[in-house]
């Protein structure tokens, strides 16, 4: 970790030149949306408007962080203070090539949700707020990704909850309340030891702003200290339970397949690499001493949680729970990739690798939800045992299954290869000869659980029992939805990226690198914050 | 709780309530108080009023529907921080307009916007959880 010796002059920080116009966008993805669902929300009756008004929204949200990731990559990290109380006294908002990437994706994906949603959510989902609580949900996600002060995180963390928990029992089921109060306890405890550990952490540096921290950090004696070494355990707990890393894994498969499909879809792509995001940031930008001795800790969850995901996939009949587990098997790779970072030489190629991964779950696990959704409208149900004969109803949809599906279990030519190549070649060159091994099996018992929905839902003839080279008719859910351009469209963009990224990687390779670097070494981070001169 | 003397008093109460609430919510600048006190204290006039005369005449009494006027006070106090954009400051940077209105002076500013939106916001949230709960206990 490069042990920046910065010394900062705060004189630097005070000068106050006007802000250029372009640096609006910083707030722009979070403002956007905070205006949108507060409008959708007076709005809400209005059930003929709502899909147009989101939609417009989200397709802004969508437009105003492609704009500012361009604008990262032109200017380098970019920051504004809020109220121009300047750090580390106020809060900062900091894009840097990390945050904007993650932005920029998780925008497109909640814009392919909206859409999608225009079918699968009946009007009395709209009336209960789908579209305002995707557009505030999408403020929090924004705000976690942009912000540059740790409490300030916290407070996103909360708005991007409340706005979960709203989603999550849209419809009022009795399924939906027990699984949201498994999804709102386990999250009320992590998000308690964030607080606990921020207050613990503002009492040692008295500073919330990541980028005060991450100097004052540097400059300790002993970064092993008892105290820190508290704040970083908590921190890890904390946020292992946001991203459902075991063994505090067991909330995303007892919660995720109870809301609407498009929830499930959106909160599979999001939320949990929310998490993994905080990890990245906390350990690797302010805590780097802390994860050179929790390496092995992160190494060990990393294996577990990989192992846990892919059999828990194995073990289920349940498509939505099958893919809960799956998302369970993403994190894991992803926390190899943390747990990699704590050595020097491969830290950068390591959390670029995090980066992408994310990036790829983040799309492939959204599109996999929708074609759950999709295979319940043509099969009538999420259950394996049920399903069937799927291939010969579409035969384009059964290749865009086919795409996911190999993407997901990260082999070539889609996105999920070349971010596991970049994770197991950084685990290998660290020595970490068990971390690379556990993603890799982890990968073949992924193609063996996507290869069992592909046999059963896609050749099998009809439903369990039907014989070879017999086909039995299934109905399905909802019919007459299939033949709108809202189910295909979001699917298709996703599809769509999952093949660029997968021929095309140079891109995404580029900009996880230039993440990784922000994070890797501060110096710009901490210099964006505190002025150039610092 | 539908007694002759609750049900006389809650509506003036009720009035007065709402009335200290705008008094606490102005004097918050600078002084102990501001949106989220003074939106509680409004939200427990509507309760007050709810519990004496029927969540019906309540819902009738506000117009709006509380999560509306949630939604309305959200809208304004992200708009009072976009002011800045204009004067080339950074976001939520506070404006102030102060002029004298009969040997008055009269503060008007954005963080007193953003503050009338948080009232809202409170207003809106709790009372509408407040209402919902009276609701059920009616039924």
């Amino acid at each position: 970790m490069a042990g920046s010796s910065v010394s900062v002059d705060y004189a630097d920080a005070m000068i106050t030149t006007p802000i250029a116009a372009g640096d609006w966008l910083i707030v722009a993805p979070s403002l956007i949306t905070m205006l949108g669902g507060a409008l959708c929300l007076m709005l809400r009756k209005h059930t003929d408007l709502q899909p147009k008004l989101g939609i417009t929204l989200l397709g802004a949200l969508v437009l105003a962080s492609f704009a500012l990731l361009v604008r990262v990559l032109d200017h380098g990290v970019i920051t504004m203070v809020m109220g121009n109380w300047l750090p580390p006294f106020g809060i900062a908002v900091t894009a840097d090539a990390l945050g904007a990437t993650l932005t920029f994706i998780g925008s497109v994906v909640a814009f392919c949700a909206g859409l999608f949603g225009m079918k699968t959510v009946s009007n009395s989902g709209r009336r209960y707020g789908f579209y305002p609580f995707l557009l505030l949900l999408m403020t929090g996600v924004c705000g976690s990704f942009l912000t540059a002060d740790i409490f300030n995180l916290y407070v996103w963390f909360e708005v991007l909850l409340i706005s979960s928990y709203g989603l999550l029992i849209l419809g009022n089921d009795r399924i939906q309340l027990d699984g949201a109060v498994k999804y709102g306890v386990l999250n009320l405890v992590g998000t308690n030891l964030f607080l606990i550990a921020t207050g613990l952490l503002y009492g040692i540096f008295g500073t919330l702003n990541m980028a005060d921290i991450a100097i004052k950090v540097a400059e300790l004696e002993n970064p092993a200290s008892g105290t820190l070494a508290t704040v970083a355990a908590l921190y890890f707990l904390a946020f292992a339970m946001k991203a459902a890393a075991f063994p505090v894994n067991f909330w995303l498969p007892a919660s995720y397949h109870t809301p609407n499909i498009v929830v499930s879809a959106v909160f599979a792509g999001l939320l949990t690499k929310v998490g993994v995001y905080a990890l990245i940031r906390i350990f690797v930008l302010i805590l780097p001493a802390s994860l050179d001795y929790m390496a092995d800790i992160f190494g060990l969850v990393a294996i577990v949680t990989l192992m846990t995901g892919a059999l828990g996939a194995l073990a289920q009949t349940e498509i939505r729970r099958l893919l809960g587990y799956l998302v369970i098997a993403g994190i894991g790779s992803m926390l190899a990739g943390v747990a990699v970072a704590s050595n020097d030489k491969v830290a950068t190629l390591a959390i670029s690798g995090a980066i992408f991964y994310a990036v790829h779950s983040i799309i492939v696990m959204t599109a996999l939800y929708m074609s759950a959704g999709i295979m319940n409208m043509m099969g009538g149900s999420y259950n394996l045992r049920k399903l069937g004969g799927l291939y010969q109803k579409s035969i384009a949809f059964a290749g865009v299954f086919l795409i996911l599906a190999f993407a997901v279990s990260g082999l070539p030519p889609f996105s999920g290869f070349w971010p596991k190549i970049m994770l197991v070649d950084a685990a290998f060159k660290d020595e970490r000869f068990w971390l690379g091994a556990a993603i890799l099996v982890s990968g073949f018992l992924t193609t063996l659980a996507m290869g069992r929905i592909w046999i059963f839902a896609f050749w099998r003839g009809g439903p369990e029992g039907t014989p070879d080279g017999q086909s039995v008719e299934v109905s399905g859910s909802s019919q007459a939805d299939l033949a709108s351009g809202a189910i295909w469209l979001p699917l298709g963009i996703l599809t769509a990226l999952v093949v660029y990224f997968g021929i095309q990687p140079e891109w995404m390779i580029e900009l996880s690198t230039q993440g990784a670097s922000s994070v890797v070494d501060p110096l710009g981070y901490i210099r964006s914050v505190f002025g150039e001169q610092g | 709780m539908r007694t002759v003397i609750f049900r006389t008093i809650a509506p003036y109460l009720a009035a007065l309530m709402v009335l200290f609430s705008i008094f606490v919510l102005l004097r918050g600048h600078n002084e102990p108080g501001g949106g989220f006190i003074g939106g509680l204290i409004a939200a427990s006039a509507l309760a007050i009023f709810g519990i004496a005369c029927g969540v019906a005449s309540v819902r009738r009494a506000i117009v709006f529907h509380p999560m509306g006027i949630s939604g309305f006070g959200l809208f304004i106090g992200a708009l009072a921080g976009v002011v800045s954009i204009f004067r080339g400051q950074a976001f939520m940077t506070s404006q102030w307009l102060i002029f004298d209105f009969f040997d008055v002076e009269v503060a008007l500013s954005t963080p007193l916007v953003f503050d009338i939106g948080v009232y809202l916001v409170v207003v809106g949230a709790i009372g509408s959880i407040a209402l919902a709960l009276e609701e059920r206990e009616s039924d």
